[in-house]
């Protein structure tokens, strides 16, 4: 068999040309984006993109992943593989058989195997799509995805036989075959046929696996298959921040707030929306789109690329997108009620393959909202006021803050003689049920003989919830105000017993140049109950104890196990847990400012989460947080379960130390 | 046209407390807001703003620090905030307030003519409702109270109609220009500002009018213009509650206990 090559030149030059353009053209979207840092610690970038892209780490998280894993290490070879087909089309005479003996078969083998494997995977797609689509694969908008996911599984499996038959036609005219065993089965089966019948079949596979790659690598640009090519360098460019840690903005005239206009994202966040694969994962876990709520983050991604598609021209003509992002939610356009659906609880987030971050998206979509439009649900005016004037949700006077402690005397800070501050937090100091957390912390604290201490009625609320809601210039107020206090006050180390406190003061406040040490009174406790300070006898009054993890301290902040510990710790025996726990784990709905606002589409959040968890019949519910407390505890009274109570760890420990006598 | 709202900065009444020993407000350290009512007076101001064009100005008597309560105002998005300030305005009641607010609203309407005042109906501190009223009645502005929806304006025959919230009933009013109107809070929703405008407030020039500008009899206004004064503040005495019988485990003998208990105190209607 020879190749024409007269013929592919050219039409290599064409599909090459197209690509490049193609490829071209998209990024010149992505450069309409703004400025954002990406390129710092490249160490830490290649360990992740070697994880994540290479070792395939979040697509193994779930069974399936397994074929992709499969897939996409087939494609690494057979990368290679078609480098030197291409080649060998260009250049007469030009092929790997020139390389040394060993080499040249060892390559063979590992290119007949697995291609092998990629035709294995890419029937395991087709039969699991067609036959088995998992339940968040099954709804109209994947379906009309569904043909493009098919038309490229065909054109892959075509590769492969293309290259089967190809290298079987060979073999039965005589090349050496003892490398390819699965090329030489084909062989077996075109054995019989005349040599000009072989050389026609050998042609004709050829010219096929040619064109169909060409093809191929043209449809990359253009679908949902673009990942091929940005997934790796969306894993590089991954942040290294916690993506909850949304960025600070600079007030200052003339300035614009927050995204409406797509050319107002970063070039990162455009990146990730042709990264999308939309494979559904983020959605599967969302609470929002769970419960019936217009928020897809898989439709928010694939809105941004599809409005920066639509204003691609006038983008590049002017830098001005000529459709606004939030609108009527037609294809690329997001409406107001899918924003303020999300909780920010970061279930996307931490189950993207590809790392994209669409929560903070939503968070700068709300930005221009409440800050160039004052446009937002009625409920949040209260909240916004009340917090402006009062420093807390509720709008209840500051002086109020320390009446849960008149019972223990002055607890006030005093830098060098407490060692923690306790930051109390709005629910903790003015919430009566949470009240009694506080109370079962202090004592915990001091039975442990830790000094601590708290700022009374000059603490100031930590600004979680307008930030997460957008209202980041009275955060950024808020924020200035606690950390020049913290300074002012000699505050080394400080607790919380509020996971959104905890990760505001934590991560967020770094932004504002605070790095004292902070704990989650979940860490601390558990600390305390390593260090033999605080020990225990089995409180047994308590039953079969389920923990729910609080999205905060465990998604966005890695703290799974201080919890379970201290529940272990307190009940001498490790918790039950929810179907969906750790970084699975379903919001209680309360996150992102959702706690302050009215719940009015679909089903309720903690309703669901409530049901999943009298699934486990449990006697108590465990939670770390305020608002997963004032959730269940509603959701048990609207579903009937007066029998089943709910417990901060702090009060099970507590609870466990009076059982003690 | 113009279309005033007058606003009061007040001490946020959720916090302060009386000293028992002297019976007065303890303001250390309380903050300042808008009163609760007049958010919606300026609210109406700036729709009608909005729907008609009418220039919208805010005024405040009070001390230098009303300022920020003006700044509030401008970040909403008043054309024009003006601060009545001076020491003789100093120590004064409703009388003597309405007589310095209504000379700066004739000072205005020097200039430009003036539509509509809207005044809360109330202020949280004083809670006398007196300034409005007193002021349309030096001005001779029709004075429509209590209004919780404007049902029409029309700029060329100049009247107005409004509804007026009363016990138990809605009463439609009509009235030629200029009117005093005071709100209630079912009025509207006052608005959130914008964070453009709140910066753009920041470089605002707050007009500063005091009685040079004014040029109001020294006697008249302030203290010695105020013929009342608060001579003491109390917090009422109540009788400490009771209880009565044993309602976990006899609840039908105590609430009959509860019933007739009411009735001796006349509170139950037989």
């Amino acid at each position: 068999m020879t190749i024409n090559h007269t013929l592919f030149i050219p039409l290599f030059i064409l599909a090459g040309l197209t690509f490049v353009y193609s490829c071209y053209q998209r990024l010149q979207l992505v450069a309409v984006g703004s400025g954002e840092e990406r390129f710092d610690n490249p160490a830490a970038r290649l360990a992740g993109t070697f994880a994540y892209a290479f070792g395939q780490k979040r697509v193994l998280a779930r069974p399936y992943g397994v074929n992709h894993f499969f897939l996409f290490w087939a494609f690494m070879f057979l990368l290679v593989a078609n480098v030197a087909f291409l080649l060998e089309g260009l250049f007469p005479g030009v092929s790997l058989s020139a390389l040394p003996a060993p080499l040249y078969h060892a390559l063979e083998l590992i290119f007949d195997l697995v291609s092998l494997v990629a035709l294995a995977s890419v029937a395991v797609a087709f039969v699991r799509r067609l036959f088995f689509p998992p339940a968040y694969l099954e709804n109209d908008y994947t379906k009309a995805r569904s043909g493009e996911a098919l038309l490229i599984l065909a054109m892959i499996a075509v590769l492969m036989l293309a290259f089967f038959i190809l290298n079987g036609a060979r073999i039965a005219l005589g090349a050496e075959g003892s490398w390819q065993p699965i090329s030489a089965i084909f062989a077996g089966l075109l054995a019989g046929n005349a040599p000009a019948t072989l050389g026609s079949v050998a042609s004709g596979a050829w010219w096929v696996h040619a064109v169909m790659l060409l093809v191929f690598l043209n449809l990359l640009p253009r679908s949902k298959h673009m990942h091929i090519l940005t997934a790796i360098p969306n894993c590089y460019f991954r942040s290294l921040e916690k993506p909850n840690v949304q960025p600070r903005e600079t007030f200052e005239k003339g300035a614009r707030y927050g995204v409406n206009q797509v050319e107002q994202f970063t070039w990162k966040d455009l990146f990730d929306s042709l990264t999308c694969t939309e494979c559904g994962r983020c959605q599967d876990l969302c609470p929002a789109h769970n419960t019936g709520k217009p928020l897809n983050p898989r439709r928010i991604v694939h809105d941004i690329k599809q409005n920066l598609l639509d204003n691609g021209e006038a983008l590049k003509a002017s830098h001005h997108g000529a459709t606004p992002l939030i609108g009527n939610g037609g294809e690329g356009s997001i409406t107001e009620e899918a924003l303020w659906s999300c909780t920010t609880c970061g279930a996307c987030l931490s189950v993207c393959p590809v790392l994209i971050e669409h929560m903070p998206k939503i968070v700068k979509m709300r930005r221009y909202l409440v800050e160039e439009k004052a446009k937002f649900p009625e409920e949040l005016l209260n909240l916004f006021e009340n917090m402006e004037q009062r420093s807390n949700p509720w709008g209840i006077a500051p002086s109020e803050r320390s009446k849960w402690s008149t019972q223990l005397g002055d607890r006030s800070f005093k830098a060098g003689e407490t060692e923690y501050l306790f930051f109390v937090g709005c629910a903790g100091a003015f919430d009566s049920r949470n009240k009694h957390v506080t109370v079962a912390l202090a004592t915990l604290l001091d039975k442990a003989g830790v000094t601590w201490g708290i700022l009374g009625k000059d603490e100031k609320c930590c600004g979680d919830s307008v930030r997460r809601l957008g209202n980041e210039f009275v955060f950024d107020t808020m924020a200035r105000e606690n950390v020049a206090m913290f300074k002012e006050r000699g505050v080394t180390k400080i607790v919380t017993q509020c996971p959104h406190c905890f990760s505001t003061l934590k991560n967020d406040y770094r932004q504002y140049g605070l790095e004292v040490e902070v704990l989650h009174h979940s860490q601390l406790i558990a600390q305390l109950v390593r260090d033999g300070k605080l020990k225990a006898t089995k409180a047994t009054q308590l039953g079969k104890v389920v923990f729910h993890d609080s999205c905060y301290l465990g998604r966005h902040n890695d703290t799974f196990d201080a919890p379970r510990q201290v529940i272990t710790a307190a009940t001498g025996k490790a918790p039950g847990e929810f179907g969906r726990n750790r970084e699975s784990a379903f919001c209680c709905g309360a996150g992102g400012g959702r706690m302050w606002m009215e719940e009015q589409t679909g089903t309720r959040i903690n309703l669901e989460r409530v049901k999943e968890a009298l699934q486990q019949k449990p006697d108590t519910l465990c939670v770390s947080c305020p608002y997963c407390m004032t959730m269940l505890e509603d959701g048990l009274k609207d579903e009937g379960a007066d029998g089943v109570r709910v417990r901060d760890i702090a009060e099970l420990m507590a609870e466990s130390l009076r059982a003690d006598g | 046209m113009l279309v005033i709202s007058c606003i009061k900065q007040v001490p946020d009444t959720t916090q302060v407390k009386i000293d028992p020993v002297t019976n007065t407000l303890v303001r250390e350290g309380i903050p300042f807001i808008i009163n609760p009512y007049d958010t919606h007076a300026l609210e109406e101001s700036l729709n009608l703003k909005d729907r008609f064009g009418l220039r919208a100005v805010a005024l405040s008597m009070g001390p230098p620090n009303t300022e920020a309560t003006l700044r509030k105002a401008a970040a909403l998005g008043v054309d024009e905030a003006i601060l009545l300030s001076d020491r003789a305005f100093g120590g004064a009641d409703t009388l003597s307030t309405s007589k310095v607010i209504s000379a700066a609203i004739e000072r205005l309407n020097d200039q430009e003519e003036v539509g509509i005042v809207f005044c809360g109906k109330q202020t949280i501190d004083g809670d006398t409702a007196q300034v409005g009223p007193g002021i349309a009645t030096r001005l001779g502005y029709t004075q429509l109270t209590l209004v919780d929806r404007i049902e029409s304006l029309d700029l060329v025959k100049k009247r107005i109609r409004v509804r007026r919230k009363l016990e138990g009933r809605h009463e439609i009013v009509e009235a030629p220009l200029p009117v005093m109107i005071t709100v209630v809070r079912e009025l509207n929703r006052p608005r959130y500002p914008t964070v453009p405008m709140r910066l753009m407030a920041l470089e605002t020039e707050i007009k500063v009018w005091d009685n040079s500008v004014l040029k109001l009899d020294a006697n008249t206004v302030g203290l010695k213009g105020s013929p009342t004064w608060v001579s003491k503040i109390f917090s009422p005495e109540r009788d400490k509650g009771e209880i009565i019988g044993d309602g976990i485990n006899d609840p039908v003998g105590t609430a009959n206990l509860l019933i007739d208990k009411m009735l001796d105190k006349d509170l139950l209607a037989v």
